[in-house]
């Protein structure tokens, strides 16, 4: 039987119009596909599709330092490929940078069995990081917050989006 | 035939008008880089970080500053480390992106091993299948000099590889000159003067 969805696409996009993020920079996981259709659709934030997670960090970095808002949306093990990105042009340049990503193997109810999602909490630790859970549509203000302490603190600030959207 | 690392960087200075100037390796060294002939330095990006990332960075300015042209003066290297940015690029074709590659065959900063497919690897053939919109291969000064405001002209994203005499480091690297800028303030810096 099909879960029914908790997290929808339009919530998330609301939270980053709400926020006035101009640039989703982006490379797509099983946990955010469904937001594909309606982000390139919408003519107030632009795409930025790339080949590999580690580009969008340095595509961000430019489209700050050229004075637009911009977020990354990747999943998790993009993170894990993404280190010196997010060293040289997130960490060490004090870049206030909001990287939304997909938790693959995120289970609230029992035992992570993918690596990729007994890592990554660990792995954002060890760069000082902070992060938001965002599953269910009433936890989408969270990318507000995340927003909110990346400008507060000049430093990158992760949401791990712990659920696949719904349609 | 190939092109003196200064001598090309001098030339990019002298051909940028109010163009910003984003350099990495060998076109960044403080010596025979742009630091050492710019005379718009508000407006250098030298990037420090982040290897290969240049074009990466030089898309979102790009991307950020569409009425001003963005020059990224990356390594064959450097390039090589992140030659699927040529698609992203490509795709999002940025017509104020120009994009040049010191092709000097070698990771120079390193002591000047080789880089794979050194020679061989063709960079301007690989930007035009990714939909850059022109690409350039150019092995003297004269013709850089007399083709750059050509280049410039024309709408990008445009790809311009330049054969590069390499200038090896084998000094320690605690032992040599170091910017004058880290990144973190030539960044401050570039925000300040697009902001003015």
């Amino acid at each position: 039987m099909q879960q029914e969805a908790v997290l929808h696409p339009a919530s998330i996009i609301a939270e980053l119009k709400k926020n006035k993020v101009t640039h989703v920079v982006w490379l797509p996981d099983s946990e955010t596909n469904f937001m594909y259709q309606q982000l390139t659709e919408d003519p107030e934030v632009d795409l930025v599709p790339v080949c590999r997670e580690g580009e969008t960090m340095a595509i961000a970095a430019g489209l700050w330092v050229g004075g637009k808002r911009p977020v990354c949306l990747i999943q998790n093990t993009g993170i894990f490929e993404s280190g010196d990105s997010i060293r040289g042009l997130g960490l060490d340049v004090n870049n206030p940078l909001v990287m939304l990503v997909g938790y693959r193997g995120w289970d609230r109810h029992g035992v992570a069995r993918d690596s990729a999602a007994r890592f990554i909490e660990h792995i954002l630790h060890a760069w000082g990081i902070t992060y938001y859970l965002v599953e269910t549509d009433d936890d989408a203000n969270r990318i507000s917050m995340a927003m909110e302490e990346a400008d507060r603190t000049s430093k990158p600030v992760a949401v791990l989006v712990g659920t696949e959207f719904g349609a | 035939m190939a092109i003196e690392n200064l001598d090309a960087v001098r030339l990019l200075d002298e051909h940028r008008h109010d163009a910003i100037i984003l350099t990495t390796m060998s076109a960044n060294n403080v010596h025979h880089g742009l630091p050492s002939v710019s005379k718009n330095e508000h407006l250098d990006f030298p990037m420090g970080g982040a290897m290969g990332k240049a074009s990466s960075l030089g898309l979102g300015l790009a991307l950020a500053q569409p009425d001003r042209k963005v020059m990224v003066v990356d390594g064959d290297g450097s390039l090589l480390m992140n030659l699927g940015s040529l698609v992203t690029v490509g795709n999002k074709a940025p017509e104020n992106l120009y994009h040049f590659v010191f092709e000097n065959g070698v990771y120079a900063i390193t002591g000047g091993q080789p880089v794979p497919g050194s020679g061989d690897t063709n960079f301007a053939g690989m930007a035009r299948e990714a939909g850059y919109a022109s690409v350039y291969e150019i092995d003297n000064t004269e013709d850089l000099a007399t083709s750059l405001d050509g280049i410039l002209e024309q709408k990008g994203p445009t790809l311009i590889c330049l054969k590069i005499v390499p200038v090896i480091e084998n000094t320690p690297v605690q032992f040599r000159d170091r910017p004058s800028r880290t990144t973190q303030i030539a960044m401050k810096d570039l925000q300040g003067a697009l902001a003015d």
